[in-house]
């Protein structure tokens, strides 16, 4: 197995997931295929090839320092289950 | 046994740009919440960030300045948490491809001169900002809290020291080293009040001349220099008691209580250290060209240890004096100012701005462009010294009025009659009727008590209020005695 239900556990706490028993064990299973694919690419000799991070063949896309327009803070706290002050709420933290 | 401790910086800087990092909301610090937002930052599904070319001219520059390499080819990453401060739950930081590497900073310690590694230097989004409601404002307890994303995505360049250091003092040295720098090169206002500038500090102790690292506690909350070296000495005791004691020392970040002077856990378990990183396929890789980045070498204004050598040797200051005045760039530029205006000795000036003015500002907390006080008032007050309209008794008093009120010296010296008095007349009505009341201090005088002339000066300068002018009293004064 490339991967066991632990760090199934652990990736999808990570990323705030609940999942069922049921669950953990189908995604081990998915992710395991997945991962031993992705896995062939280790059996090439890559040294001379840059990781390939980006689909697309750019660089430098940036833009000047201009301030534009923004949201009117309505707009912007308009999603917002909960406001106060013109700010969002949130639960406790801690 | 005897420790030493080993300690590293991450310092967190604000760049001062118009526009926040990936989008084109403004920076602007202060304004209502959530009055500086968009898509981009507020993390809307479908938006999508560009980044902003003067920031990273501004990192750059700043590796620059410290004698970092600048990396031809960088990249963006997302740092994935969860943490309300961050709407998109990931912030757009740099992992692997920093923009900057391996630089240092050379330090003046007095007694001793020393070198301190820098490691890196990347790129980052700023936060939003959290208040807490209830739990005295403090995150544990509170029932709630609130959030100003005016601040998410602000241009944050992090600062990643080596772990050179090896006394609190050295730590803020390099701290304020570090600062001078970034202001004098325009990259930042690095107002630690207003969080444009913030440190957090690792700290770990081992036996002397071991090698190995001991286990670190992460600092946070260190808001001023004062703070970050206090914080470490308390740290450095904390952990010494603890090894005493037999008690293991845990990787943790502690918090710093100004007030009790104190660190304490903070509750650390929410955060797992695991921010699966991987590169942002919203924003693609930047490759630099030489002659760009040589562009901006080029830009790179006077640095603060080359000013301090121009001060020395344009100016005939001492070193001491150089290293003062140039280790902020309005000290640096206000004592420029002062001299061009003044035309007079640079030390003059430079005696007043170590002297009087740095106790005001100190005691005001303030800094030297944020008072009144402008090189043109300086300049008038020593000249009105070298003419004799004022002595520099009087240009003391003079000062915290000028201070609070931003008042020329002239118009305090004319509004307050403070005018030296240096007419030979009337310094010598005065002189005689000291001699006339004091009849014993004049025998004793001839007695060949000398002190007795020095009380005699005294009693004619409270006579003028302190406006008679010294020399001249001290003159005739003479001439009476012995004629």
């Amino acid at each position: 197995m490339a991967i066991s239900e632990k760090e199934v556990k652990h990736v999808a706490w990570l990323a705030r997931l609940g999942l069922t028993d049921a669950e953990v064990e189908k995604f081990t299973r998915q992710l395991d295929v997945i991962l031993e694919h992705a896995g062939k690419i280790s059996s090439l000799d890559l040294a001379q090839i840059p990781p390939t991070s980006h689909a697309i063949p750019l660089k430098n896309v940036l833009r000047e320092d201009r301030v534009g327009t923004c949201l009117t803070p309505e707009d912007a706290l308009s999603n917002a289950p909960k406001t106060e002050d013109q700010a969002f709420a949130v639960p406790r933290i801690v | 046994m005897e420790y030493e401790s080993v300690i590293g910086l991450e310092i967190h800087v604000e760049l001062d740009t118009e526009s926040k990092m990936f989008c084109a909301c403004s920076t602007r610090f202060g304004e209502r919440p959530n009055t500086q937002t968009c898509p981009v930052c507020l993390g809307m599904p479908g938006s999508l960030p560009v980044a902003n070319k003067k920031a990273i001219e501004y990192v750059i520059r700043s590796g620059l300045a410290v004698g970092c390499e600048i990396s031809l080819y960088s990249q963006f990453h997302r740092k994935n948490y969860f943490y309300p401060d961050m709407p998109k739950d990931y912030q757009i930081s740099q992992y692997d491809r920093p923009l900057c590497l391996a630089g240092s900073i050379d330090l003046d310690m007095e007694t001793y001169e020393t070198r301190l590694g820098i490691t890196r230097i990347h790129l980052e989004e700023d936060t939003g900002k959290l208040i807490h409601i209830g739990g005295a404002g403090r995150i544990v307890g509170a029932e709630y809290s609130l959030v100003d994303f005016n601040r998410a995505g602000v241009p944050l360049m992090e600062i990643v020291s080596e772990p050179d250091m090896r006394t609190p003092e050295e730590a803020k040295a390099y701290a304020r080293k570090l600062r001078a720098i970034l202001i004098s090169i325009g990259v930042s206002d690095c107002n630690m009040d207003k969080g444009s500038m913030r440190v957090d500090a690792n700290i770990s102790i081992r036996p002397k001349g071991a090698t190995e690292l001991g286990v670190k506690a992460e600092l946070k909350n260190l808001n001023s220099f004062r703070s970050l070296q206090r914080a470490l000495a308390y740290e450095i005791e904390r952990q010494k008691k603890a090894i005493a004691e037999g008690e293991p020392i845990m990787q943790e970040t502690r918090h710093w209580d100004e007030t009790k002077g104190t660190t304490s856990t903070l509750r650390t378990k929410e955060y797992a250290h695991d921010y699966r990183y991987f590169p942002d396929p919203d924003l693609v890789p930047m490759e630099f060209d030489p002659t760009w980045i040589e562009g901006i070498r080029a830009t790179l204004r006077e640095l603060p240890d080359e000013r301090k050598q121009r001060f020395i040797t344009h100016y005939g200051l001492p070193a001491h004096d150089a290293s003062l005045l140039t280790e902020t760039k309005a000290m640096g530029d206000f004592f420029e100012e002062t001299v061009t205006l003044y035309k007079g000795d640079p030390k003059a000036v430079s005696n007043w701005m170590l002297g009087d003015i740095s106790y005001y500002l100190n005691t005001e907390n303030l800094e030297i462009d944020e008072t009144a006080v402008t090189p043109k008032h300086l300049a008038e007050l020593l000249k009105l010294m070298d003419k004799g309209t004022i002595s520099g008794k009087i240009a003391k008093e003079i000062f915290p009025e000028m201070f609070d009120t931003g008042k020329l010296p002239q118009i305090i010296v004319e509004e307050k009659g403070m005018t030296q008095i240096s007419d030979e007349s009337e310094i010598e009505k005065i002189i005689d009727m000291v001699l006339e009341e004091n009849a014993s201090a004049v025998r004793e005088y001839h007695e060949g008590k000398e002190r007795a002339f020095g009380f005699l000066v005294g009693q004619a300068m409270r006579l003028t209020k302190g406006r008679g002018n010294p020399q001249l009293i001290n003159r005739l004064l003479r001439e009476k005695l012995q004629g």
